[in-house]
């Protein structure tokens, strides 16, 4: 290939990049300068202002929704990978049927529709007598993150050695002890992996929120859905550039600073 | 043994929040208010209303499957060539705004598309007329594509990142020119990420109602606009159930179609 070929051929890759990446970025752009605009129209710019920022952090409404958002995907990853760390050790000692028939019914909440998975849990909750709330929301999202789990640990632990870990036992360790010293080291990026994977898959879900979180309780994402039905206010703006910025530095901090460590 | 006592936590959480809620969906579907047997949900599907939902639906989503890949497509091979590792930081921005909150994304793009929107307002100020650009299809397919659009890059760029370049430089050794080298090596090898990026564009589209409801107004309604409905405001479980069971079969389909072509789980996302 010419020189000439491969710099246009270069040049033509470059702005095919430049071109998604404007379309990805230009909305979210959009909202960050909106987010500073004191005039409320979307296409005058006011002048420079913090007040739709005092507004979020004054919004009682808004706090909450964060601290209910904060507090399910935490508690649900939590939760969820406890389940799913035990589950994976069980499904990996089972024999091929019964183990193909668990990981199959593993993959339903991720291949099925979020509104199927959200209205059958809203018909189970209401049949079991369970009121619909926090409570619900934190099933729902434990049921919807254990799969992620599962799949993020269960390549580690099939790495793993049986070996290792019977002659841990041999030389007197229980299987508990076993375990945390031999074989959790192993598998301890795939139970991390999953609980990110899981804490962000909560964080983001409104639409199984939506059927199971009841009246009178809110996270992030079901507010923002009855806001901009509403009409959107500039505080939302505000919102999302902080959204947009912490997930930026959650996603920075965990797919850079540990990468780095094995390097040394 | 205690091995085995390891995986009651989670049975016992399969029984009671997959099975017997999906259970509960079939039982739902197929009954009517006082209990009795009746496919009567299931068959509404096919009045007009229901059937113009579902087409449109299928349609629509179908059309943004489509500009999803024609746009990843060429997206990830970029990416792969540039031989760029998994973690570059250039990877990490095409990736980026999926971790953003989709309502937000669909937010911010109601913003652009509004009436009085950004759009509009640059088009005025550059004494264009102003175009009607939200509540239509158009707006829908492009939230569709907005927010999906990762979904469909990261499966096709994992699978073609396992591709070896001694296979491409293999074929290029016995003449192969670059198409030949795209329709019989390149597109061959990454049928898996392919179809897996495709089921994880086409289902959530398919399905959703809130694209639909931020962009398309109250006037274009998706099969996903008329469950959600069903169960929020018209309250008629049985129904909304019925159809429920209706988008199942469509959505079994498209696992079958994976599980197909995509044995090892090659393709997937994660």
């Amino acid at each position: 290939m010419s020189q000439l070929q491969r710099f246009l051929r270069r040049t033509w890759q470059d702005f095919y990049l430049v071109l998604i990446m404007v379309f990805l970025y230009a909305p979210i752009a959009t909202m960050m300068v909106l987010s500073f605009n004191s005039s409320k129209s979307r296409t005058q710019w006011g002048g420079f202002t913090l007040r739709w920022y005092t507004d979020m952090f004054a919004s009682r409404n808004i706090m909450a929704a964060l601290h209910n958002t904060l507090m399910i995907a935490f508690l649900s990853a939590l939760i969820a990978t406890i389940i799913g760390v035990a589950a994976c050790i069980a499904i990996n000692s089972m024999k091929a049927v019964p183990r193909a028939i668990v990981m199959g019914i593993t993959n339903i909440p991720m291949l099925n529709a979020d509104i199927v998975t959200g209205i059958s849990l809203m018909l189970a909750f209401i049949a079991f007598g369970i009121s619909l709330g926090f409570k619900t929301i934190l099933i729902a999202h434990i049921t919807f993150n254990i799969p992620y789990v599962i799949l993020s640990v269960m390549p580690k632990l099939k790495q793993t050695s049986r070996s290792t870990y019977e002659a841990a036992m041999d030389l007197g360790a229980g299987p508990v002890y076993a375990f945390f010293k031999v074989v959790f080291p192993d598998i301890l990026p795939g139970v991390l992996s999953g609980f990110l994977l899981a804490f962000t898959m909560s964080l983001d879900d409104f639409i199984i929120t939506h059927f199971t979180k009841g009246a009178g309780i809110n996270t992030l994402s079901t507010l923002i859905y009855s806001e901009v039905r509403r009409g959107i206010r500039p505080s939302m703006y505000a919102l999302s550039t902080v959204i947009f910025l912490a997930v930026l530095a959650l996603l920075i901090f965990t797919n850079f600073v540990p990468r780095r460590k094995p390097e040394k | 043994m205690s091995k085995k006592l390891l995986a009651a936590p989670y049975l016992v959480w399969i029984a009671g929040f997959i099975i017997i809620p999906l259970a509960l969906i079939v039982y739902y579907g197929l009954t009517d208010r006082d209990g009795a047997f009746t496919l009567a949900n299931v068959v509404s599907i096919g009045t007009p209303e229901h059937r113009k939902a579902l087409w449109l639906s299928l349609w629509l989503s179908l059309l943004s499957t489509i500009v999803c890949l024609v746009l990843a497509y060429p997206l990830a091979m970029i990416l792969r060539n540039r031989g760029v590792g998994r973690g570059s930081f250039i990877v990490f921005i095409f990736i980026l705004p999926m971790w953003m909150n989709f309502l937000l994304r669909t937010m911010a793009w109601q913003t652009l598309l509004e009436k009085n929107g950004v759009i509009n307002g640059i088009l005025s100020l550059l004494h264009l007329p102003n175009q009607n650009l939200i509540n239509t299809a158009g707006a829908i397919i492009l939230g569709m594509v907005y927010n999906f659009l990762p979904f469909m890059v990261l499966p096709i760029y994992n699978v073609l990142c396992k591709i070896d370049d001694d296979t491409i430089n293999a074929a290029s050794d016995l003449g192969a020119n670059s198409i030949q080298t795209l329709l019989r090596i390149w597109f061959p090898l990454s049928v898996p990420g392919v179809i897996s990026g495709i089921t994880m564009v086409f289902v959530p589209a398919f399905t959703t109602f809130v694209i639909s409801n931020l962009l398309g107004g109250s006037k274009i309604l998706l099969i996903g606009n008329v469950i959600e409905q069903e169960f929020t405001r018209g309250s008629n479980w049985h129904l909304g159930s019925g159809l429920s069971l209706v988008l199942m079969v469509f959505i079994l389909l498209s696992m079958a179609v994976i599980a197909k072509y995509d044995k090892n789980g090659e393709g997937s996302a994660f």
